[in-house]
């Protein structure tokens, strides 16, 4: 597939899902997606490994686009495209954009084929500046 | 520097850390999600239970393999934080570094940090008792096992008045200030344990 994939990392597993389903709702499967939340123990938190698998998941020659939600989600998330090998993290991006919003925005963009630098940019166009 | 000496050091950092796991989360209850300190107990049991194999490599080798335990078992932000603090010492120092060497890598290490937590000096966060530490490291060696945690102490403590601009603890705004910032006091608690580690008379 060569749409942008999206990834949500939340620290809820619970919300990650749910945003998730929303995305699924808007876009069907025309859009790479993966969701992870939860620290290493399960509880409230973020988990690098689960993050880079879900990039992994979720990879797209196109690109992937990570919405997170609070501070240890962007960090952990930011780590995660760290470790990517060069030519990956080239076509990573973790977006300041609100988790739920920014997800199904950004999916639905990408649902119609726009390049990643696009997508980023709908998304964060809903962040205050 | 000798395999039993890395041993004990590491042992002596990851203990703290684990000691203070209550003090430490009560800190972020006040101001933040409260995790802090069983993200970095976590984080500090995984290094133990990895001992052995951490502290078989060389100094460096040793630093980059704690710092990514810490990233991947920590679970919070300070993973990532204390990770790259720990890795980018590990990439930047010989195997039996000089006063210079520590002072430049210790430098690139905090460097590193400040640029993934997009953070600075005053934003009540760990870089306000690393930088300061690194100041008074490179001021000199001399009796440092003394000076640097005395300085990281007091640097904790100049926390407590300023405002968050980071981190959770960024939401509370004014009501930020007033409360010493965990990562300071668990970055300051490291300092302390590692220069007792190091200090010359404690040698095993």
């Amino acid at each position: 597939m060569s749409n942008v994939g999206i990834v949500i990392v939340s620290h809820s597993p619970k919300v990650a899902e749910g945003a998730a389903d929303m995305v699924r709702q808007m876009v069907g499967d025309s859009v790479p997606l993966a969701w992870t939340g939860g620290n290493p123990e399960g509880g409230l938190g973020t988990d690098v490994a689960r993050i880079l698998e879900a990039i992994d998941h979720a990879w797209s020659e196109a690109g992937v686009a990570i919405l997170v939600d609070l501070g240890g989600a962007e960090t952990n998330s930011e780590m995660a495209v760290e470790m990517l090998d060069d030519i990956r993290r080239s076509r990573v991006v973790v977006c300041e954009a609100p988790v739920v919003e920014g997800a199904v925005i950004a999916a639905t963009e990408a649902s119609g084929g726009s390049p990643l630098a696009d997508v980023r940019r709908v998304a964060e166009e809903l962040s205050p500046a | 520097m000798e395999q039993h000496a890395l041993r004990h050091l590491i042992h002596s950092v990851a203990s703290a850390v684990i000691a203070h796991a209550e003090q430490l989360t009560a800190l972020d209850q006040a101001i933040g999600d409260g995790d802090h300190g069983i993200n970095m107990k976590r984080g500090c049991e995984a290094v133990l239970a990895d001992l052995d194999r951490l502290a078989a490599h060389a100094l460096p080798a040793a630093l980059k393999a704690t710092g990514t335990v810490l990233v991947m078992k920590v679970g919070g932000a300070s993973g990532p934080l204390y990770g790259t603090l720990f890795m980018t010492m590990g990439k930047e120092l010989p195997e039996a570094p000089s006063h210079a060497d520590v002072v430049r890598a210790f430098g690139a290490a905090i460097e590193a940090v400040r640029k993934l937590g997009k953070s600075d000096a005053g934003q009540k966060t760990l870089l306000d008792v690393l930088l300061p530490v690194h100041a008074e490291l490179a001021a000199g060696a001399q009796d440092f096992a003394t000076r640097l945690p005395r300085r990281a102490a007091e640097a904790a403590e100049a926390t407590v008045p300023m405002k968050a601009i980071r981190g959770r603890a960024s939401f509370l705004g004014e009501r930020s200030i007033g409360h010493m910032d965990p990562g300071a006091r668990s970055a300051a608690l490291m300092v302390a344990a590692l220069c007792a580690a190091l200090a010359p008379e404690d040698k095993p």
